[in-house]
């Protein structure tokens, strides 16, 4: 068995003529927990797209358990996908049905179980994100943060062996953004799964991640333990750790000089 | 100058014809192209039939009151004008004949069609629509789970069981709403308006012919409603501009698909 759940080679991925990604490369070994960080529009989130198969790479590999994703047909994208849970930004949850019928969701879709099998995984999985109370509430009577747990239930429904993280500390109050960093941790080293956390919070990703990407201008710029990148003097990565206003990545949209704008405009 | 400048004007134009024209011809070929799709993961919506039942009440049962009420006014309307045109003839007993032709063959299908499309197909074009602004078509496909077999299958077959069900509704309560102004209110006998509508309405001719319309309308007006919920763009005014354009092009598509099947029938 390879040391490596997911890997990326050589990557790049381009979208309406713009180069997103350019020679990617990353290991995500087993059992841990590891960041992709960046900022807003930088691609993380194709990053875990391309990892589950829902879009294909312009250029390069992308390896899930040793099998190259975009070079299976549907079937083997779907086999590959079952080992793989996700957590979406908003969580995701099917509106229509109840935060029970959720977590079952992906147990009635894919396997055989018995329906009473199925009661008690799904209440084991709700109790372990605190939500076994709330199954039978509809996905509109949740707040942001339960929601976001009811999801990483439905996500680990399956026990999968990669668990991926888009955004899921977004929009959370500070105590939700604890519980779902502790249940991230938590749940990674209680499945011996493989956890891939999109981000730019970087303290609660910090908290949590066994290594960071660094990923800004389609580019891996930076990668490393927490430790190792809180002392990094790279000025992309020190803006970005510090919270830093101006840096490499400018305050301004890129403009035309401000004075002859204004200029221009009065005498227009 | 001036000739420069029309011939760019003139270039532009046909530019931004092409364009849309393009953009047409290739939204035809992914309509049809998740019309064959459909067709093929439709097995999933028969042998799990209660996801199929399921929009057999949302799309059919819950829009049966609006079908009900507009049969029955139509119905009383035609009778009103029928014998307002048939007396002048001396031949108000026809009066039954009148309505229930009109009723099976055009009013029938058609005016349930465009209900249709107003109430169920905006309904399912924004329900999925929300389901793509929401991830949750994506967060489907991510735990390996078909949304065309899952989500837009047993809503077609809905919308094609629904449409010729619903449409003999209308017809039975138009006849009915019809025969409530002719016999009591107008004083026409009860026995010439039964009995003539006994005598002409034909079962192949009339009948089936206006099953096999109500059946091609329950295909394209569903169609028409899921595609375009598939094909909105994930924002809240992408949702709307696409429930708009379903039922525009509904409506179009069964008055000129009505035009091109009674042609055909009238001819075989």
């Amino acid at each position: 068995m390879a040391s490596n759940i997911v890997e990326i080679n050589n990557l790049s991925f381009g979208f309406k003529g713009r180069l997103l990604h350019q020679g990617i490369n990353m290991t995500f070994p087993r059992g841990k927990v590891v960041a992709i960080m960046g900022g807003s529009g930088s691609g993380k989130t194709t990053l875990l797209r391309l990892i589950g198969g829902q879009l294909r790479p312009s250029k390069g590999e992308v390896r899930v358990d040793g099998k190259v994703v975009h070079e299976q047909d549907r079937d083997g994208i779907y086999q590959l996908r079952r080992t793989m849970g996700m957590l979406f930004q908003h969580g995701a949850l099917f509106t229509d049905l109840s935060v029970f019928d959720n977590v079952a969701f992906p147990m009635r879709e894919l396997t055989d179980l018995p329906e009473s099998m199925i009661r008690d995984l799904v209440l084991m999985k709700l109790n372990a994100v605190g939500l076994r109370g709330a199954h039978q509430l509809m996905p509109t009577e949740l707040s942001g943060g339960m929601a976001r747990r009811v999801a990483l239930a439905r996500a680990v429904a399956l026990d999968p062996n990669i668990i991926m993280y888009d955004e899921p500390f977004a929009g959370l109050d500070p105590i939700s953004m604890g519980v779902i960093c502790a249940l991230i941790r938590s749940l990674n080293d209680a499945l011996g799964a493989t956890s891939i956390i999109v981000s730019h919070d970087v303290k609660e990703t910090f908290l949590i991640a066994d290594y960071v990407y660094f990923v800004a201008n389609g580019e891996v710029a930076a990668e490393g333990t927490p430790h190792d990148l809180m002392q990094s003097t790279l000025p992309f990565v020190h803006q970005f750790v510090h919270g830093e206003k101006d840096g490499p990545v400018p305050f301004h949209y890129p403009a035309t000089n401000y004075q002859s704008e204004l200029l221009n405009q009065r005498f227009n | 100058m001036i000739k420069s400048n029309l011939f760019v004007g003139i270039m532009q134009l046909l530019g931004g014809m092409g364009h849309r024209m393009i953009a047409r011809v290739w939204r035809l070929g992914a309509g049809a192209r998740l019309f064959f799709l459909t067709i093929t993961y439709s097995g999933e919506s028969f042998r799990r039939f209660h996801l199929t039942l399921r929009e057999i009440y949302f799309t059919g049962v819950m829009s049966l009151l609006i079908i009900v009420v507009s049969a029955f006014f139509v119905g009383m309307v035609l009778a009103l004008q029928g014998y307002n045109t048939l007396q002048k003839y001396g031949s108000s007993e026809a009066i039954g004949v009148l309505v229930a032709l009109s009723l099976v063959r055009e009013l029938g299908p058609v005016v349930t069609a465009l209900l249709f499309a107003g109430r169920a197909g905006t309904a399912i074009t924004a329900e999925i629509g929300l389901m793509k602004t929401t991830e949750q078509l994506s967060a489907m496909e991510m735990m390996a789970v078909n949304p065309i077999a899952r989500v837009v299958a047993p809503r077609f077959w809905a919308g094609v069981i629904s449409m010729p069900i619903l449409a003999a509704l209308f017809s039975m309560v138009g006849v009915l709403g019809g025969y409530l102004v002719a016999v009591p209110l107008i004083g026409v006998d009860d026995g010439a308006f039964w009995s003539q509508m006994q005598a002409n309405v034909d079962v192949r001719v009339d009948i089936i012919n206006g099953v096999i319309k109500s059946v091609v309308f329950g295909v394209a007006c569903t169609m028409i409603a899921l595609f375009e919920g598939f094909d909105a763009p994930p924002t809240a005014e992408g949702v709307s501009h696409a429930t708009t354009r379903t039922v525009v092009i509904s409506s179009l598509t069964v008055l000129g698909l009505d035009f091109v099947l009674t042609s055909f029938m009238l001819v075989v």
